[in-house]
């Protein structure tokens, strides 16, 4: 069947009906429509997401291509952007916690410590001893689930599949120690400003335990699977270079960093929750590359497992809220029969026996704490990099500006520096070994 | 009715959103109507609100000294003195007030020199203190701060920078050509704020979307929300609803 070209529309041929020019587009090879000569500069610019399997989320890519290869890598983000800072505005300090938690939702646990922190800062508090090991210990166990997923993800973008149901799956064991101890297994709103919303409940040490148990045979399977395979070192190898100097320039921290050889971690140059009293290396590697980064966040995953087993060891029986009533929260959750709930001795208390009680408990929920007007910057170490929290009060019950650096939103801005001149498929092994989570990036 | 001691009207003038700064009315933190207690006449002057508006002595203690004379010897006491406005040492935090003509010479002399080092400049964000001074305080205040926060990796020190300035005229010279991670950061603040950083590779917006109007994390942006019927009970949004400050 031989195809007649229109000559002054190389695409689709026409013909006149009583309804108008009507068109027919027809199919047809590049040399037909554009001549031989064009080959030799072809640049096509490709649209990549947002709604892509392999953009870790929503984020959309703009890349120049000639050929395979990338001349220009632009970013665009904002998809996922839902105003959680200035939502934080007008709730109150306790309620802010359920807000930031839900930014960076692989790793809420440390948005809620950066946040408190901060508040804690701002009111001159400090939370209990129990308070701050059960943190130092949740952290961890959300460290973990975090690497997990930037694993299983890495894989899954990599063509892995395996890695990614292997990743899920152990990230589930995490998940569900997580519920336990929180009651949710994501978006927990567990550490509150003054220390934690309840202590460990019954049985979760045991469990942890346990975990400990599984997991360092876990970590060895991922090794076995992954580590050694000729395709997966051929991927990541070379993929996505960034040296210090390039890291540093362009605001780069965590495991990206750690992989280009500075043992940066924010939990060894400047501790907090006293973690410079816990026993962990900084895991690093010099080859600036995807590769080093997946070694650096499988080592930190053992790390992590040593700190948990210390936080274990030395969890004393005590508080787990400040002492001051006007900070604290009034009421313990407890286990009812219909679920978590207010304690009910707290409930009996408040409505039956003491109507100070009743009215404390009232504006304290409704109006919240006032903080003493100031600023501070307080940040840590998220499974991402410098988790940054810029909080402002002006004296009031309610945050006056929330800023968070989050390392999501930062690192992202290396993209252009790691693919521009590679290959397009190392472009998805340098977003993947970036780990962005696009909830904590937009906010 | 309307006698001598009814404040209503003017309560409301002053907003259903109560004032961010300048004095706080009553004890109770309550605004509008509603504070039966007998205290709602109480008026206490805070002038700065959220902005404190002292400044601190030396010596600041701790490695600040040392960060402030490493700054006057690297850009000379002249320029220091001209650029920094005042320094405000709060919880264990320095902060430099820093005029925005010298902001680019300054964190230039700030990464740079060797006793200062600071490589990494760890965020840069916005704040909008509409009503900083109180409600005497003229048009032309300076609202609009932006908060720079640098990190010294090699001496494990952290600074902060602020640079005030107007609504009308709020032009910031860029730092991305010191800082190329301020790139993004920059185009939020502008984005979230209406800051214009002047000499910025391609400020635009970046987390809303191209055509978006005003900037949403300025303090008079209005928030637009409806009532929300539920459980049998209408919901003001959040900007309406009765709050306590």
């Amino acid at each position: 069947m031989s195809t007649t070209y229109n000559a002054t529309d190389p695409y689709a041929g026409s013909r006149e009906t009583t309804e108008g020019r009507v068109y027919t587009v027809t199919g047809g090879d590049w040399d037909q429509t554009l001549g031989t000569e064009a080959y030799g500069e072809e640049r096509l610019v490709v649209n990549m997401g947002p709604q892509h399997p392999s953009t870790h989320g929503v984020l959309r890519l703009v890349l120049d291509l000639e050929g395979e290869t990338v001349t220009k890598a632009r970013v665009v983000i904002g998809y996922l952007h839902t105003g959680i800072e200035k939502n934080t505005e007008y709730r109150t300090w306790t309620q802010g916690t359920t807000f930031v938690t839900r930014m960076d939702y692989l790793s809420p646990l440390f948005n809620e410590a950066g946040y408190c922190l901060a508040v804690e800062k701002l009111l001159g508090i400090e939370a209990p001893q129990r308070a701050q090991t059960i943190r130092v210990l949740v952290m961890e166990l959300n460290r973990i689930a975090s690497h997990l997923v930037a694993l299983a993800t890495f894989g899954m973008e990599m063509g892995a599949l395996t890695g990614m149901t292997n990743g899920f799956r152990e990230r589930e064991l995490v998940l569900d120690l997580l519920e336990e101890i929180t009651g949710l297994r994501m978006n927990h709103a567990y550490i509150r400003p003054g220390g934690l919303a309840q202590d460990l409940p019954e049985g979760a040490v045991e469990h942890i335990r346990e975990f400990l148990g599984a997991m360092p045979a876990r970590v060895a399977d991922f090794h076995k699977l992954l580590t050694g395979q000729p395709i997966w070192q051929a991927r990541l190898k070379d993929a996505g270079y960034l040296d210090v100097t390039g890291c540093i320039a362009l605001g780069v921290t965590g495991p990206v960093l750690r992989a280009a050889g500075l043992p940066w971690d924010l939990r060894k140059v400047e501790p907090y929750l006293g973690y410079e009293t816990y026993d962990f290396e900084v895991p690093t590697a010099d080859t600036c590359d995807a590769w080093g980064r997946y070694l650096v966040r499988m080592a930190e995953v053992n790390e992590s497992l040593k700190i948990i087993e210390q936080a274990l060891d030395r969890l004393e029986p005590g508080p787990v809220m400040v002492e001051d009533k006007k900070i604290a929260w009034p009421a313990q959750l407890s286990l009812g029969p219909d679920g978590m709930g207010n304690s009910l001795d707290h409930v009996r208390h408040i409505m039956g026996e003491s109507m100070e009680a009743l009215i404390h408990h009232f504006k304290l929920v409704t109006e919240g704490f006032r903080v003493p007007a100031g600023q501070v910057y307080v940040p840590i170490e998220s499974p991402r990099g410098e988790l940054g929290y810029h909080v402002v009060s002006d004296g009031g019950t309610r945050p006056f500006r929330v800023h968070v650096r989050d390392p999501s939103f930062v690192n992202l801005q290396a993209t252009a520096a790691m693919s521009e001149g590679g290959m397009i498929a190392d472009v998805i092994a340098a977003i993947a070994s970036l780990d962005p989570v696009m909830g904590g990036c937009d906010r | 009715m309307t006698g001598p001691g009814d404040r209503s009207g003017e309560d409301a003038a002053i907003g259903a959103t109560a004032p961010s700064g300048g004095f706080r009315k009553g004890a109770f933190g309550v605004s509008g109507t509603g504070d039966t207690s007998g205290f709602g006449g109480l008026v206490r002057v805070e002038p700065g609100g959220a902005v404190a508006l002292h400044s601190t002595d030396r010596p600041y203690g701790g490695y600040f000294d040392e960060v402030t004379d490493a700054l006057i010897e690297a850009v000379g006491q002249a320029t220091y003195d001209a650029a920094v406005q005042r320094v405000l040492v709060d919880r264990g935090e320095i902060t430099y007030f820093v005029a925005r003509e010298h902001l680019l010479s300054l964190v230039q002399a700030l990464r740079d020199d060797e006793a200062l080092r600071f490589e990494l400049c760890s965020s840069v964000s916005g704040a909008d203190y509409l009503d900083s001074g109180g409600p005497a305080a003229g048009p032309d205040r300076p609202r609009l701060h932006v908060v720079y926060h640098l990190t010294s990796m090699t001496y494990r020190r952290r600074i902060r920078l602020e640079v005030a300035v107007t609504a009308e005229d709020p032009h910031v010279p860029s730092v991305a050509s010191v800082y190329p991670t301020a790139d993004w950061q920059e185009r939020e603040t502008w984005d979230m704020f209406g800051v214009v950083f002047d000499g910025h590779p391609a400020l635009t917006r970046i987390l809303m979307p191209d055509d978006w109007d005003g900037h949403p994390q300025r303090k008079d942006y209005p928030l637009g929300g409806v009532p929300v019927e539920y459980h049998d009970a209408t919901i003001p949004p959040p900007d309406t609803r009765r709050s306590y400050r």
